[in-house]
């Protein structure tokens, strides 16, 4: 004899389950009785919004399935804006909330709300379990549809009875999952393939798009293998960011709206575009008429809602952007350098001086992020909050592989940094994880640093702290005429209120001490907190207007 | 833009109707009509939706509605030749006397039948396709249409060729 709730906590032990992010409440109750003596190790948040967040960045960290739990009503409803991100970036999570008894539903009992209801638009699936006998095989189902195909959110609502219910002989739950009405397409097809063999091995001026698919895949060696067989040179969304290191010679950085010059003149006259695993997100396409206009383009993606979506393209090829690369590159012959066209990126390289040397006079964000680059040197797991931070770490940091870069980037969540930080520390123990936030961001789920404390997870918050809703305020200063209508936030004590909470922290003005005030952060056995006082009105450059097309770009100071 | 009838065939489970619902009108376009009802496949049922947008919505929304776990088949029949039918109840005002009797003989012409008779309303049922329903509500009117429900339509392909997920 077993309770549903006994049931759920075995199941989760049966996907490899070791961690869960949560806050308690009545309606799970007896989940957490069930905890109470388990194995699986439950670390308490203390808001809802970062353990969702919390699972989020372990998923991305560790390429599982993360998992968090969470009371009905309230506590359900604080998921909302994590399950959102986590959709938006296709990140394997699964939500589990508890629910008022199925004797209530629909009553407007206390603490009910329609949780599956309110979240079907952000979730790839859910579930309302209203018999114990399913749950065992509900859980599997979760893990499975979350964790394969165009990953997602899956969240299952567990009304208390069915947490207290009993089976006497629960059902057996097969090990293979199988879902008539789902069934990715892992395998491209091989005609579709042999056509963009084609395809690429006659262009002259390709160029490779790469998106967050090539590293939810595990597709990057092959992806690398593509550019240097035919030295095809690669851009890469922010998502993508990691899938070829920075340093790599045909990297070209980021594109779109603050990518690097060379990405987005190489966009724009290339002849053939190979989209993998990206999406056509508008922040990366400006002007959808001006976005490689000249090109044909390829487009590998697992969805095939995404084909098309927002651009017309020459050739679709459906399928695991990690497999249909594999059998590309079987079938590319052809070893021809494409001198002219890789002379003239370096060219455009060389005129924007993307690598030039920092200015020093002045504490810069950049320089900030340049110097952890440096002392990091190719380790770490960067996470980031949204904003200026966002762009100027997306920028500046020299990656080196797939999940180091950990940031919301579909949503473009505040508050999403520090508790994805707790969730990758978490998934990877032996890595330093850095949160790079902006002074409002940090202040969003400022509340875990009880969290990291009572746990003593060791992330770093570093603070590029402008006093400003920075990068509100950069688009108040281009297009609204410096009009800074409510985005400055007065100087906080940051130090201070971590040392409140038990984490120690430096406050750093003078760009002297920049690399020493990390160096101590990362020697530092625990959590720590850097404040750097940046350049108050620094921008985030070179940045292409709303709707302008993306060789239409602001180029300002970069300093 | 025009109409654009599309057979969902989904599993019988809580939260599919709304799921493929809430796909059109995220998309801020209207569902003209939507019949839901069990079909030849036991725990299936077949929806079919008419909505009216430009054929390349209507691609995306199809690729949208396959992604959905619990539906296991979406065609669009619009080009396809098809037949299609709803069914209306109207309650029309109709004294007894000579507007009576023109209502009567209205319904004889369009094949309705009378299906309650009061003192002041008669009901009519209607079966056609969405052509048909409407040319005789418009002639309805002048005598007062007191309710109205239509079933929305549902719609098959024609000849030997289905829409289920049986080849
Ligand atoms: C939850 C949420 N609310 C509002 C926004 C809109 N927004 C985008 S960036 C930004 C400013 C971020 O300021 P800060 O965290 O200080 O970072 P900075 O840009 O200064 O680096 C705001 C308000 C958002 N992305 N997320």
């Amino acid at each position: 004899m077993k309770t549903g709730a006994k049931i759920l906590v075995e199941s989760l032990l049966h996907e490899g389950v070791n961690t869960i992010f949560g806050y308690p409440g009545g309606t799970v109750l007896p989940i957490y009785d069930e905890l109470y003596d388990s194995p699986l190790r439950h670390i308490l948040v203390r808001h809802e919004q970062a353990a969702i967040h919390a699972a989020d960045g372990y998923a991305r960290a560790s390429g599982r399935v993360g998992v968090c739990l969470a009371t009905s009503g309230p506590g359900a409803c604080n998921l909302v804006t994590g399950i959102a991100t986590a959709y938006m970036d296709s990140v394997p999570v699964v939500a589990i909330t508890g629910q008022v008894p199925t004797t209530l539903l629909g009553n407007d009992a206390f603490q009910e709300s329609d949780i599956t209801g309110i979240t079907l638009p952000i979730t790839k699936h859910s579930y309302l379990l209203n018999n114990v006998r399913d749950v065992g095989k509900t859980v599997h189902e979760a893990f499975y549809i979350a964790g394969t195909g165009r990953m997602g959110p899956v969240l299952i609502d567990v009304p208390k009875d069915v947490q207290t219910d009993v089976v006497n002989e629960p059902e057996a739950v097969p090990e293979k999952v199988s879902i008539r009405g789902y069934q990715p397409t892992v395998r491209g097809h091989p005609k579709q393939i042999e056509k963009a063999v084609g395809m690429i091995s006659g262009a002259e001026r390709p160029l490779i798009y790469a998106g967050g698919g090539v590293i939810a895949s595990g597709g990057d060696a092959e992806l690398i293998r593509l550019a240097e067989a035919l030295m095809i040179p690669v851009t890469t969304t922010l998502m993508g960011l990691g899938a070829i290191p920075s340093h790599h010679p045909l990297n070209l950085g980021m594109l779109g709206m603050h990518g690097t010059q060379s990405a987005n003149y190489a966009v724009t006259e290339c002849d053939l575009l190979i989209a993998i695993g990206a999406r056509f997100d508008d922040r990366v396409t400006g002007k959808l008429e001006s976005f490689a206009p000249n090109a044909q383009i390829i487009h590998i993606d697992i969805d095939p809602a995404e084909i098309g979506k927002n651009k017309a393209v020459d050739l679709p090829i459906v399928g695991d952007v990690g497999h249909v690369l594999r059998e590309i590159n079987k079938k590319l012959t052809k070893k021809t350098v494409q001198g002219l066209w890789n002379g003239r990126i370096a060219e455009w390289k060389q005129q924007s001086g993307e690598k030039k040397v920092l200015d020093t006079s002045i504490l810069t964000p950049q320089y900030v992020v340049r110097t952890l680059s440096d002392i990091l040197d190719g380790a770490g797991i960067i996470v980031t909050e949204v904003g200026q931070n966002q762009m100027w770490a997306a920028q500046h940091f020299s990656f080196t592989r797939p999940r180091q870069w950990i940031s919301s980037g579909g949503l473009g969540t505040m508050g999403y940094g520090f508790p994805a930080a707790i969730g990758a520390s978490i998934a990877c123990p032996d890595e330093a994880v850095i949160d790079i936030a902006g002074d409002g961001s940090f202040q969003m789920n400022i509340q875990e640093l009880a969290t990291v404390v009572q746990y003593n997870i060791p992330v770093k918050v570093m603070i590029l702290n402008n006093q400003y809703l920075g990068m509100v305020r950069q688009w108040q200063e281009l297009f609204y005429d410096r009009r800074y209508s409510y985005t400055e936030m007065p100087s906080v004590d940051f130090v201070g209120i971590a040392k409140a909470y038990g984490v120690p922290g430096m406050c750093v003005t003078d760009p002297a001490d920049v690399g020493d005030a990390i160096q101590t952060s990362l020697a530092h056995d625990g959590p720590y907190i850097l404040d750097f006082r940046i350049e108050r009105e620094e921008n985030v450059m070179p940045m292409v207007p709303a709707g302008a097309a993306i060789n239409e770009m602001i180029l300002g100071e970069n300093r | 833009m025009r109409p654009h009838t599309i057979s969902v065939l989904v599993e019988n489970r809580p939260g599919v109707l709304s799921r493929v619902a809430g796909l059109f009108t995220r998309r801020g376009f209207n569902i003209e009509s939507l019949a839901v009802g069990t079909c030849e496949e036991p725990g299936m049922s077949r929806i079919t939706a008419v909505v009216i947008a430009d054929d390349e919505i209507i691609e995306q929304v199809k690729k949208q509605l396959n992604k959905l776990i619990n539906v296991i088949k979406v065609s669009d029949i619009t080009y396809t030749e098809h037949v299609a039918r709803e069914i209306a109840l109207i309650k029309v005002a109709a004294e007894p006397g000579s507007s009576r009797a023109e209502v009567m003989q209205l319904a004889d012409n369009f094949r309705a039948r009378i299906i309650d008779v009061g003192t002041r309303t008669v009901i009519l049922e209607v079966t056609g396709d969405t052509g048909k329903i409407d040319a005789l509500e418009k002639l309805l009117h002048q005598y007062g249409i007191k309710e109205l429900v239509r079933t929305g339509k549902i719609a098959m392909p024609r000849g030997s060729k289905t829409i289920s997920s049986k080849k």
